[in-house]
């Protein structure tokens, strides 16, 4: 039997279904045994219909047998591949090399109970990516979101809760709004199929509800992405939660939000609705500048090292969102790959310090000073992917970074501006991955901190060097991503003509 | 636009007031159990707007009996999706709940102000 065509629906119904059966895993270890399977799994579900699309195939999957737009699609496209390419993959290396650092923090009885809500994470932020539907994607969010909120709660910080609170209050009002604007277009268009919704959206004679609806849609998504000034929830969810949960969600629950907002605004909106383009441009814009600049400048001064990083993760959605609102094919290929670069080496800078925690408690800057002099293989990995976010030429965040200047650069009157910012901002984004490095590597250690015993435990620091490699491997050898985001690049502006 | 065409998005006027209502006091309030409230009326005006909309006039329960066959219908749509919805709901508000336990467990108070100068 070939499985191929199933691929889709099975790539969320396998951690989907297994996740309570997880539960049932009591003896130690076997959760995790049975989550890195999963994952695994997961990763190579994923791997595969990336391989098929790049050679030109289209999944789509009418669940239950129900023919769209009455039943449930799923479908992958190049841009739900990438997508499902870093959720899999950031879900499986955190989960495989994380061990020594969740057993660290979560208590041996709980771990069933974690890894099950990671897996249901997983599971959730697949089917977004997945669904055809826009009630469907509703669904799938709130799973992931829930998941999520009781992931980043579930470690040993107190801080986590208020953190963990302030995001379920501000996750579910951008998932209202959400729901909000999809029930206003249903009320206008008769369907939830985002292809039919497309196709019929084009007939409504009322224009105003679809415009409250795609102004709805777009706030809601960008308070799930941590687009500035929204991202308030961000920095100390990121920074609380426990380590490993940190490498897999700074590697993709923003990115899941974003897709889901570009989808919907270039797939169903652009086409229908009279000057979506510079309305969606004359919004996004500024807030993408403001988030790139503010956000660096703050990170710059920022003096624990989670939350330093978790800034800079609100700046690089900047980019994202920058390069998305040139609605340009080069624009939004320079996005989508800083997507995956971003990814790239956010989890590695993550993994490295999940690395560093095992032996210090504290994580503040001044803490960690002269860390590299006995862990100097987990602090090489910490600097490789450090470059990589700020972009110097050979590693990955480089490639990224010059399309999207490319890009910038056909923008008319607002280049040079675009330009500036992009280069300032890269010098800020230099300045505060130079102090990791000061820290790391010259300055004496604190007097009162225990000198560590030795590296990282082994699997993380693998994972880390796994990340820096990819790095500069898709920094030097970037086809196969970039060919995925040029392809979902013409996808998502081919229907804007 | 007169009075009649004004009652005529009665519900829709009633959607919008609680709507408002309940985002206002998820930022005014400082308690966390007041919050949450405000997050479940929040929620709960967007059912009012779906339900809303999928009334029919004199249409009736979407159930096909005999001898009901030419009946006009309600859209059932609609009511299917709010009823995940509310669950969807319910789930958030427990989980809320569950974590303002834990957040009075460690810190003594449900009260951001509070909480804020804990740390």
């Amino acid at each position: 039997m070939d499985l191929t065509p199933h691929l889709p629906v099975l790539q969320v119904v396998v951690p989907l279904l297994s996740s309570p059966l997880l539960l049932l895993l009591r003896p130690r270890g076997l959760a995790w045994a049975g989550a890195a399977a999963v994952a695994l799994l997961s990763f190579a579900i994923a791997l595969n219909m990336a391989l098929a699309v790049a050679a030109g195939i289209q999944f789509s999957y009418a669940v239950g047998g129900w023919e769209p737009p009455y039943g449930i699609a799923l479908s992958v496209d190049a841009f739900s591949a990438l997508i499902l390419l870093i959720v899999t993959g950031a879900g499986a290396i955190a989960i495989l090399a994380g061990k020594p650092s969740v057993d660290r923090e979560i208590d041996a009885e709980r771990q069933p109970l974690f890894y099950s809500a990671w897996i249901l994470a997983m599971a959730g932020l697949t089917g977004i990516a997945l669904s055809a539907d826009a009630f469907n994607i509703f669904v799938f969010m709130e799973i992931s979101s829930l998941a999520s909120y009781v992931l980043i709660a579930g470690g040993p910080d107190r801080r986590a809760l208020p953190a963990v609170f302030k995001y379920l209050i501000m996750g579910t009002i951008g998932a209202t709004f959400y729901l909000i604007g999809v029930g206003l277009v249903y009320m206008m268009t008769g369907t939830l199929n985002l292809a039919d919704m497309e196709a019929r959206i084009g007939g409504v004679t009322d224009i105003n509800p679809l415009l409250v609806a795609a102004g709805f849609i777009t706030i809601g998504l960008a308070l799930k992405a941590a687009v500035f000034p929204l991202h308030v929830w961000l920095p100390n969810a990121y920074t609380h939660a426990p380590h490993m949960i940190t490498v897999f969600l700074a590697a993709c629950a923003t990115k899941v939000a974003i897709y889901v907002l570009l989808r919907f605004d270039f797939f169903v909106f652009q086409a229908n609705l009279d000057r979506h383009d510079v309305q969606f441009s004359l919004f996004l814009m500024p807030l993408a500048l403001l988030g790139i600049l503010v956000a660096s400048a703050v990170a710059m001064f920022e003096g624990h090292i989670k939350r330093l990083l978790a800034m800079s993760s609100v700046a690089q959605i900047g980019y994202i969102m920058l390069g998305a609102s040139f609605i340009t094919e080069a624009g939004l290929t320079a996005s989508a790959l800083h997507m995956f670069n971003h990814a790239l080496a956010k989890g590695g800078l993550f993994l490295a310090i999940a690395g560093l925690a095992c032996h210090y408690g504290d994580l503040r800057l001044a803490r960690l000073a002269g860390a590299a002099r006995s862990m100097p293989w987990t602090a090489a990995a910490l600097v490789v992917c450090g470059f990589s976010l700020v972009g110097i030429p050979g590693t990955a965040g480089f490639v990224s970074k010059w399309l999207l200047l490319d890009a910038a650069l056909d923008e008319g009157r607002f280049a040079a501006v675009l330009v500036g910012v992009i280069l300032v901002s890269s010098l800020m984004a230099l300045a505060y991955v130079w102090r990791i490095v000061e820290t790391l590597y010259f300055k004496p250690a604190a007097q009162d901190v225990a000198t560590p015993t030795g590296e990282a435990p082994l699997p993380l620091l693998l994972a880390a060097w796994l990340a820096a490699i990819a790095n500069i491997g898709f920094g030097l050898f970037p086809q196969f991503p970039l060919e995925l985001c040029s392809a979902a690049a013409e996808l998502l502006l081919g229907h804007t003509l | 636009m007169n009075l009649l065409e004004l009652l005529g998005y009665f519900n829709y006027w009633v959607f919008a007031i609680v709507l408002t209502v309940g985002l206002y006091t998820v930022i005014a309030k400082i308690n966390l159990v007041k919050k949450l409230i405000g997050l479940s009326i929040f929620q709960s005006a967007v059912f009012l707007m779906y339900i809303t909309m999928d009334k029919v006039e004199g249409g009736t329960a979407p159930i096909i009996q005999k001898g009901m066959e030419n009946q006009v219908f309600s859209n059932p749509l609609p009511q299917v999706l709010i009823l995940t919805a509310i669950v969807v709901g319910v789930s958030t508000l427990a989980l809320g709940l569950a974590i303002v336990v834990r957040i009075f467990e460690a810190y003594g108070t449900i009260e951001e102000d509070e909480i804020l100068d804990a740390d």
